[in-house]
């Protein structure tokens, strides 16, 4: 493996941003979005009750949290997808590069993209909200790095599915991990939902995440058991997200789909 | 390894897509410093044949040895001596001439990436458009900085599929010229499809024409010609075309 090719991958990545505003600004337009709007929301709750100020920062956490797992995934998903888009992935696989660097390449992508937005917000909810998500301390970085994988994983096995499917499948580059917000217990905790449902929502790292983060925000305390869950939970879905996107780049390669992608 | 040994074999190469037999047991082998050229017409197995030696398809059976080496066992070294550029593929359209080429010097791990990107954008006449994105360019200025992709890491290997597609006359021959030159500079195998029968003529020592996935013959120009009796290859591509769709009808 060579860090020097999977740099490559990251210095194409960094000259295409450069140059491209509409793309700078995706990275941060919505999670800006969404956090001037649940600031603003719990803000006038929290003014209706004298209760309510304490569900602010579990809101405003929640959704700095939930956007570092949608923007790991959708920042891996969109680094192949460019190359698609581009008609680039003969070009790169005709090159040294083999297919596990041209993964990690993604992945380191997709964490850069998901690092520049977060500390957005984090500045932005900070300035606004005088909700410090540093407050968290150490525990913010087992988050933050659980949630980082998971996205990786989904955005890698969302890849397998162009590659399976063709581009009919991009759609699901966004749809995807929103299928995981219901049962990801983000903004409420998992005993909300119907008992057969909370084995299900347990069933993913970033349930047990958000589990995590209202422990260390409400009790001030780290469940160092919903930690090694989630860790646990995100080593078996590498395994899968990968292992469909290394099965899906054989499939291609024997039915002569790689010339074909982006056309 | 012997000096003398091929540069890419192929042996007894199939590839099928669920019913479609695209490439039946084609065999062949390169050698050194050899400009081969492989032709056919539209769906005779060309590009399958070059997608299969550049390990973008599998196989369906047979063998590929490049460099004496399996393609399979030992990809990033045996990638690394080749490169390949078709019309068919592109480069990121929003990166401009140079940091494309720069992206790819990096991918083959050349050295003085700088310097060789701008002496390849000199040799291939493209330096006024260094700094144009390469969407920006005219589809002749796409092929040649293609072209100048392709030879970032002084290829032993050269897979070229249409290589002066779209190009002026003026600058393909100039293209023509420049690839001839290279082989004799450094000793590079090319492997070149086209459909422009005159540049076969002109440039590639071998042929080998591709008929339903098959060869159907092959030699150097001057001996097919004689072999069809015809003066040009392009009347030779024309009676086999033809035979072909009386045979279909």
């Amino acid at each position: 493996m060579s860090l020097l090719r999977i740099a490559a991958l990251i210095r194409r990545y960094y000259y295409l941003y450069r140059t491209s505003w509409p793309r700078v600004l995706e990275l941060v337009y919505w999670p800006v979005m969404n956090l001037l709007l649940w600031g603003f929301i719990t803000m006038y709750l929290g003014r209706l009750s004298p209760v309510l100020p304490r569900v602010i920062p579990i809101f405003l956490g929640a959704l700095i949290l939930w956007d570092v797992l949608f923007r790991s995934q959708i920042g891996v998903t969109m680094a192949f997808l460019e190359e698609v888009w581009s008609r680039n992935l003969a070009s790169l696989f005709v090159s040294p590069l083999s297919v596990l660097e041209f993964v990690l390449g993604q992945v380191s992508v997709g964490l850069l993209r998901s690092l520049i937005s977060t500390v957005v917000i984090a500045v932005l909810a900070a300035l606004l909200y005088a909700f410090d998500v540093f407050d968290m301390g150490l525990p913010l970085l087992a988050f933050f790095g659980n949630l980082l994988v998971m996205g990786a994983a989904v955005g890698m096995f969302v890849c397998g599915l162009v590659l399976r499917f063709g581009q009919g499948a991009e759609g699901l580059a966004w749809a995807v991990i929103f299928a995981f917000m219901p049962i990801s217990a983000v903004y409420y905790p998992v005993d909300v939902l119907p008992g057969w449902l909370q084995w299900i929502a347990l069933a993913t790292p970033s349930a047990n995440v958000f589990e995590g983060m209202r422990a260390v925000l409400l009790e001030g305390r780290f469940d160092m058991a919903l930690f090694l869950r989630a860790v646990g939970l995100n080593a078996a879905y590498l395994v899968i997200g990968a292992g469909y996107f290394f099965w899906m780049f054989r499939s291609a390669r024997e039915r002569g789909l790689i010339l074909q992608m982006g056309e | 390894m012997a000096e003398t040994a091929p540069v890419l074999e192929v042996e007894g190469l199939c590839k099928t897509y669920d019913q479609l037999e695209a490439v039946k047991g084609l065999s062949f082998s390169l050698s050194r410093g050899e400009i081969f050229g492989l032709i056919g017409a539209n769906g005779a197995g060309k590009t399958t044949t070059i997608a299969m030696i550049l390990g973008l398809v599998t196989p369906s059976s047979g063998t590929i040895r490049i460099f004496g080496q399996d393609p399979e066992r030992s990809r990033g070294q045996v990638l690394s001596r080749m490169n390949f550029s078709s019309p068919y593929v592109d480069l990121p359209a929003r990166l401009t001439v140079t940091q494309n080429l720069l992206v790819y010097a990096q991918l083959y791990g050349v050295k003085n990436a700088r310097q060789r990107v701008a002496e390849i954008l000199e040799q291939l006449e493209v330096t006024d458009q260094n700094r144009q994105r390469f969407g920006q360019l005219s589809s002749g200025q796409r092929t040649r900085v293609a072209l100048a992709k392709s030879l970032i890491n002084d290829p032993e290997l050269l897979l070229l599929d249409e290589p002066t597609v779209s190009l002026d006359p003026d600058i393909a021959e100039r293209v023509r010229t420049w690839l001839d030159e290279y082989r004799k500079r450094t000793g590079a195998t090319l492997l070149i499809t086209s459909h422009n029968m005159t540049e076969v003529e002109r440039i590639c020592d071998r042929v080998l024409i591709l008929k339903g996935g098959e060869r159907f013959a092959e030699g150097t120009p001057s001996a097919l010609l004689e072999r069809f009796g015809r003066d040009t290859l392009e009347q030779v591509f024309l009676d086999i075309a033809r035979s072909e769709e009386e045979a279909a009808s």
